[in-house]
């Protein structure tokens, strides 16, 4: 392949793994000043910017490699839904608490071996923003795994919530293992992650921990959206409107 | 087990290498004077955070690295910087950020610690109650008021007290 085809294609999986990180960093954002306790606004206000500084990694390895004058901002905020490639888990609306732990739970355990293995990429840049994120996932893993053990083997209530939530973000779960057609390429020459090998590890973290929680696997068909192809559900457009606004009211703003 | 520890000591060693052999230690003595904004006792270089500080023509090049991802006192940190080396003179001054190896609490020397304690904060991996010393305590909650500190109370003295997070 041409060099430029190379860095074609190592753009488009960095920006696609910095729209993971953003659009679930700005979801988890909602929670300030909704949050059930004050520790837990603290909590989820802290991943939120974990997430937020992960997608600034990758976005700024895109453009080490694009060199074409773009920023971090240009890509966050002047790019629409279509454009966006991050995967349909994390655009979902907001939800009850037990959703943000649902999705908080499903992603890290997948994040966790998804970085480890970052970590060896043959693209430095990525590796070391792997090596940076697995150490930051596995504690969210440690907080989000005992808040679904704490919510579904705890109250009527907290359980049926907590399995409700589960099963509604389940048929979303099979896009974290679908690479996308630059990435199949990239995981040949050992830069990009072979994700659909992650998902008997990922399965066996949700297997152990549904089943101390007392929840069942839910049995969801995958849904029809595929988020890294740009085919995104409805509620990404207004999630974007509410992020982008002082750059697409005033393009070029600086704090 | 013993892969981590060597790999800890290799880079930790390499920090100080970085100082020990200085082409210019008055750049980084100017630069003992900045603070972690958040924990205003630990400096930039005992904090980990500063990697090293040199000359490169007319430039002066500070390498650093972030702490958390998401650290919003990084920016901070960066300002810092540039103002403490404005005020000695250095106006142009480039910060490269390094990510690798990634920041780690173990960087912190045994004076760090004791400072951090001092302030009322637990040290990595120690979990003590910084007002009356017992090991006696319960976790509030597994994150705090900044990104490097989960929040703690002692069952003893029943202080609440911040914990900065091994990492």
């Amino acid at each position: 392949m041409s060099p430029d085809g190379e860095s074609n294609d190592l753009f488009a999986y960095a920006v696609a793994l910095a729209d993971d990180a953003l659009i679930h960093g700005q979801r988890l954002a909602e929670w300030v000043s909704r949050a059930p306790t004050l520790e837990e606004e603290l909590a989820i206000a802290n991943v939120a910017l974990d997430h937020i500084g992960r997608a600034r990694m990758f976005y700024a390895r895109a453009l080490e490699v694009a060199q074409d004058g773009r920023t971090e901002d240009d890509l966050a905020y002047r790019r629409d839904a279509d454009e966006f490639a991050n995967l349909t888990i994390f655009e979902l609306p907001r939800g009850d608490f037990a959703v943000a732990v649902a999705r908080q739970f499903l992603t890290d355990a997948f994040n966790v071996p998804f970085l480890e293995a970052l970590a060896a990429s043959r693209d430095a840049g990525l590796a070391a923003i792997g090596e940076k994120a697995l150490k930051e996932s596995t504690y969210h893993l440690r907080r989000s795994r005992d808040w679904v053990l704490r919510l579904g083997d705890g109250t009527d209530e907290s359980r049926r919530r907590m399995q409700s939530a589960i099963d509604a973000l389940w048929g979303h779960c099979a896009e974290l293992f679908e690479p996308f057609a630059a990435e199949q390429r990239l995981i040949a020459r050992g830069v990009a992650v072979d994700r659909a090998a992650l998902e008997k590890p990922w399965r066996g973290t949700i297997d152990a921990t549904l089943a101390d929680a007392t929840l069942h696997v839910p049995t969801t068909q995958p849904s029809p959206y595929r988020g890294r192809l740009g085919r995104h559900t409805g509620y990404l457009e207004p999630l974007l409107a509410d992020m982008q606004v002082l750059q697409r009211t005033y393009p070029g703003q600086q704090w | 087990m013993s892969e981590r520890i060597d790999a800890v000591t290799a880079t930790r060693a390499e920090r100080l290498r970085a100082r020990r052999d200085a082409r210019d230690p008055a750049l980084w003595e100017l630069l003992d004077d900045v603070f972690d904004p958040e924990v205003p006792v630990l400096s930039l270089w005992e904090l980990g955070v500063l990697q090293d500080v040199y000359r490169d023509g007319a430039d002066v090049v500070v390498v650093m690295t972030p702490t958390y991802s998401g650290c919003p006192a990084m920016e901070a940190m960066e300002d810092a910087v540039r103002s403490r080396l404005r005020v000695a003179g250095h106006r142009n001054v480039r910060i490269v950020r390094r990510l690798s190896p990634a920041w780690t609490t173990d960087w912190l020397s045994s004076d760090a610690r004791r400072a951090l304690v001092a302030h009322g904060i637990a040290a990595p991996g120690v979990l003590a109650c910084p007002q009356c010393g017992s090991a006696r305590v319960s976790s509030i909650a597994q994150f705090g008021s900044t990104a490097c500190k989960a929040l703690y109370r002692c069952n003893d003295c029943g202080e609440p007290f911040d914990v900065f997070k091994a990492h």
